[in-house]
């Protein structure tokens, strides 16, 4: 008992690796959030009309709703005049060469393990890199210029590419969507744009970084990712934010759209500070994601590695609305001291003979709480539509919680549909074999999530992979249930 | 989410006084005019909009009276084979001169005994229809199996109902069975009626330590039934808990069946089987809660969808912190036969415990290709196959039915619903 007890101890003591704050000069809009504010930030970010128009169509639409209650998490009410709803790190002028970036900021995310350099090009991927609000660097962007590909900060695109933006913005996510896309809408800073054209594969691993560095700052950053037809991208998504008392917010929207024969893969390893021991300060991560396969035959696949954030309220969807067109989610949301998830996907099936495959696991230690809560639908003319789901958890320690919510709408005698979950720890036989055979407590422990978790770390591109285990066996090693 | 608008439409109920438990009854009024009845998007009534429905049916809703029946109409409504002891109820009260009187168990009208402990097991607080039924039934039964007791023969409670000066139908059932005690209820309705009506049942049932109660459900009712019923079980400690459910028929049915685990070693088994088809809608809302260690749940709920019926499935299980070393499983299938058909199913685990295994399992589908083509080729006709096939998928349910009698008078309902009677 007294073992366990010191485990548990080591588990909840494991400090947050990328805690730390760099003090930079930062640009920031006065606290608080109206009408003002909003077309502060479109003027700073030199926007055309209709986007200020559209954010303040969206602002108009967030003041009529109201903030959700039915997730499975608690928190307190989050006071949003008290945010700042922009901060940029002040270096002003545009750079097109690294060696101009502000060193301090290359500081930061050497010290976050991401290369900004060129010259690495061993890594062979391609990052954009946002930091508060603003994006500051994009890698490879001529590289992926000649093949046709866009792929730049979220601003650049709307200076560049407005015809692609205007016809894809709100397109998967529409402004009216929930509470929380709608103020993203109104208030969204920058993030990253993709576009990959008809029948181009693309060679590396896009990736963005998300960092948020100033206090008392929101953050609320769009992603957009167009696949053409018979195109192919896999994108990379990471999370960091360091270790402040207050909770930050952070509320992204992420739309994916995917044409015939597109394949769009998209995945994250979201590690924000998910607040001290005690269950003080952390992000509140409430995120909307979802993608669309509009054309026959198209696939998108979102794999997700959930180890940060104080409250995470999430479910990246898929529209499947081509024919032919294949949905899955693959997900590892792991929950310590006094964090909360309530997280899954939405898989609806509109074309015909669709597919669509969910894997969720989830561990839970400490004292946190861990829900899923998926919805299939299929809808009435998805003749054949397939699915298949399955949810574990696993539970450490006795005072949390492991959660599930499938809601399976079903309106076509022709589907098949399959949810199976299960929830249980890790059993003593378990351990005592691994014991049998020499294998530590604590190793077995490891081993044992690692083999439970596979599934789901096997999907993630090779260098996410290692990042994931990393992030797996700092929350995890070692603790027995 | 709930409304409070449409009040009106129980007003009848709500003004009509009946003596006995003012207490219990003013508080379940408060309660249910602080809830209201479910809003059209209210969680847990999603899928079964009843407000709107009854709303749409009934102009107002005011109680139904007692009517009387012959013996011979009882006689003819016990189903073949039954051998045991009758209850007989008319649009909720009982009806002692045509009941049998069972050796050794107490059975007499709720208003007889005041003290009883009314709504301490189905509180009305979860839920607004139970809030109605407690704030405003006109009297109901009081059924006491003493301890040690062991009823062989099964207990019939043999409904019949009708639209009656009025089309709402309160019934309310207090059963407690006595440590050691086993005993084993058959629960059928007979629609006697023209016109639609509305049943907003309530049932208690108390097991005490080493108790095993057995409740069996047969809802038949056909077109004209509305019906929300709420079964809430307690048992304690080594006791056990088995009921089975078979929905046949009804306009809109709604089943909140909970049981409360109090005691540790003890058992709750819960199947459920709806055959659905026209425009039938049943939803199957099951609760199991978990609160001391070492306890058992089974949950197997079948649905085979025909027509523009729909089925809807939601079950919940819920393990408290303390209860460690829970099993619980639960599982739901359906077979959808029909483009119209739809079923929405949600089960749902609550886990607070951690050494505990838990699992669910839900599935909705067609049936096998190849297995029916695998009986077309042993000359068995499409048709007849298919109905063996379903019958395969339903009897599952069946067996699970203890009392033989009931099991083999269900086995042919079913069997002659499915088209597979050999």
């Amino acid at each position: 008992m007294s073992k366990d007890n010191q485990i548990l101890e080591d588990l909840t003591s494991k400090e947050y690796e990328h805690g730390w704050s760099v003090n930079m000069e930062a640009d920031e809009a006065p606290i608080g959030l109206n009408e003002g504010i909003i077309r502060w930030i479109s003027a700073k970010k030199e926007e055309p009309q209709w986007l200020l128009e559209w954010r303040l169509k969206a602002y108009k639409t967030w003041g009529n709703m109201n903030e959700p209650t039915w997730a499975n998490v608690h928190y307190p009410k989050i006071d949003l005049q008290s945010l700042i709803f922009y901060s940029a790190p002040k270096q002003a002028k545009k750079t097109k060469n690294l060696d101009e970036v502000d060193p301090q900021l290359l500081e930061i995310y050497k010290r976050l393990g991401i290369s900004l350099n060129e010259q690495k090009r061993l890594e062979g991927v391609a990052v954009d890199v946002v930091l508060d609000s603003v994006s500051v660097a994009t890698t490879f962007k001529d590289t992926l210029g000649k093949l046709g590909i866009i792929f730049c900060s979220f601003s650049e695109a709307v200076k560049e590419h407005p015809e692609l933006i205007k016809k894809y913005l709100g397109s998967v996510v529409p402004m009216t969507d929930n509470y929380y896309a709608a103020l993203n809408s109104a208030v969204f800073s920058d993030g990253s744009f993709c576009y990959i054209p008809k029948g181009v594969r693309c060679p590396m691993e896009l990736s963005t970084y998300f960092r948020i560095n100033a206090a008392n700052t929101g953050q609320f950053e769009r992603t957009l990712i167009v696949a053409e037809d018979e195109s192919y991208v896999s994108y990379l998504e990471g999370c960091t934010a360091p270790q402040r008392d207050e909770n930050q917010l952070h509320a992204a929207v992420v739309e994916i759209y995917a044409g015939a024969h597109a394949e769009v893969k998209y995945s994250t390893v979201q590690n924000w500070f998910p607040g001290d021991k005690n269950g003080k300060g952390g992000i509140f991560n409430f995120v909307t994601k979802r993608g669309i396969c509009a054309g026959d035959h198209s696939k998108i696949s979102w794999t997700q590695v959930e180890t940060g954030s104080a409250v995470t309220w999430k479910y990246p969807s898929c529209i499947l609305k081509g024919d032919y067109s294949i949905g899955e989610f693959y997900s590892v949301a792991v929950t310590n001291n006094y964090q909360q998830a309530d997280t899954g996907t939405k898989m609806i099936h509109i074309g015909k003979n669709t597919k669509s495959r969910i894997v969720s696991k989830g561990i839970s230690a400490g004292k946190s709480q861990n829900s899923y809560r998926g919805q299939v639908q299929v809808m009435k003319r998805a003749t054949n539509a397939r699915n298949f789901s399955q949810c574990d958890s696993l539970l450490m320690g006795d005072r949390c919680g492991a959660h599930t919510f499938p809601y399976i709408d079903i309106n076509n005698p022709t589907a098949k549909v399959e949810h199976e979950a299960t929830t249980s720890k890790i059993g003593e036989d378990q351990i005592f074999y691994c014991n049998q055979r020499g294998i530590s407590t604590e190793d077995a422990v490891a081993l044992i999530v690692n083999g439970y978790a596979k599934e789901v770390l096997n999907q993630l591109p090779m260098e996410f992979a290692v990042e994931a285990q990393k992030l797996l066996a700092l929350t995890l090693e070692g603790s027995v249930g | 989410m709930s409304t409070l608008i449409k009040q009106d439409l129980f007003e009848g109920l709500l003004e009509s006084t009946h003596s006995g438990f003012e207490n219990s009854r003013s508080e379940a009024k408060t309660s249910y005019l602080t809830q209201g009845l479910p809003a059209a998007k209210a969680e847990e009534y999603k899928f079964t909009g009843i407000t709107k429905k009854l709303e749409q049916t009934f102009p107002q809703l005011s109680p139904a009276k007692p009517f009387e029946v012959s013996a011979e109409t009882v006689k003819s409504a016990i189903f073949e084979g039954f051998s045991g002891d009758v209850l007989v109820f008319t649009n909720g009260k009982f009806q002692p001169s045509l009941s049998s009187i069972i050796d050794g168990i107490e059975v007499s009208l709720l208003s007889e005994k005041s003290e009883t402990a009314i709504g301490s097991i189905a509180k009305p607080g979860k839920d607004a229809f139970c809030a109605l039924n407690q704030a405003s039934f006109e009297d109901g039964i009081f059924i006491s199996v003493p301890k040690k007791a062991q009823i062989e023969k099964p207990i019939l409670l043999l409904s019949f109902n009708k639209e009656n000066e009025g089309a709402a139908i309160q019934p309310r059932v207090w059963i407690e069975v006595g440590d050691f005690a086993e005993v084993t209820f058959i629960d059928q309705s007979i629609n006697l009626s023209a016109s639609p009506y509305f049943i907003n049942k309530v049932v208690e049932i108390s097991g005490a330590h080493n108790s095993h109660v057995h409740y069996y459900r047969l809802q038949n009712e056909g077109k004209n039934a509305f019906e929300v019923s709420t079964i809430e079980t307690d048992i304690q400690k080594d006791s056990k808990f088995s009921s089975v459910t078979i929905s046949l028929s009804g306009e809109m049915v709604r089943n909140n069946l909970s049981l409360n685990i109090l005691g540790s070693n003890s058992e709750g088994n819960m199947y459920g089987l709806y055959l659905l088809n026209g425009k039938t809608h049943v939803d199957n809302h099951t609760n199991v809660d978990h609160t001391v260690p070492h306890a058992e749940s089974n949950e197997l709920y079948k649905g085979i969808l025909d027509d523009q019926s729909r089925g809807v499935f939601n079950g919940k299980i819920f393990v408290r912190q303390d209860a460690q070393k829970t099993n619980a499983f639960q599982q739901n299938n359906n077979i959808l036969l029909s483009e119209d058909a739809t079923v929405n199913t949600k089960p749902q685990l609550e886990i607070w415990a951690d050494d505990v295994k838990c699992s669910h399992g839900c599935t909705t589908g067609q049936l096998d290709d190849e297995a029916l083509f695998y009986l077309q080729t042993r000359g068995i006709g499409k048709d007849q196959a298919k109905g063996f096939l379903l019958y395969a998928f339903a009897g599952e349910v069946l067996t699970h039915i203890e009392e033989e009698n009931f099991r083999s008078y269900c086995t042919e309902l079913v069997q002659a619903r499915l088209g597979s009677k050999i």
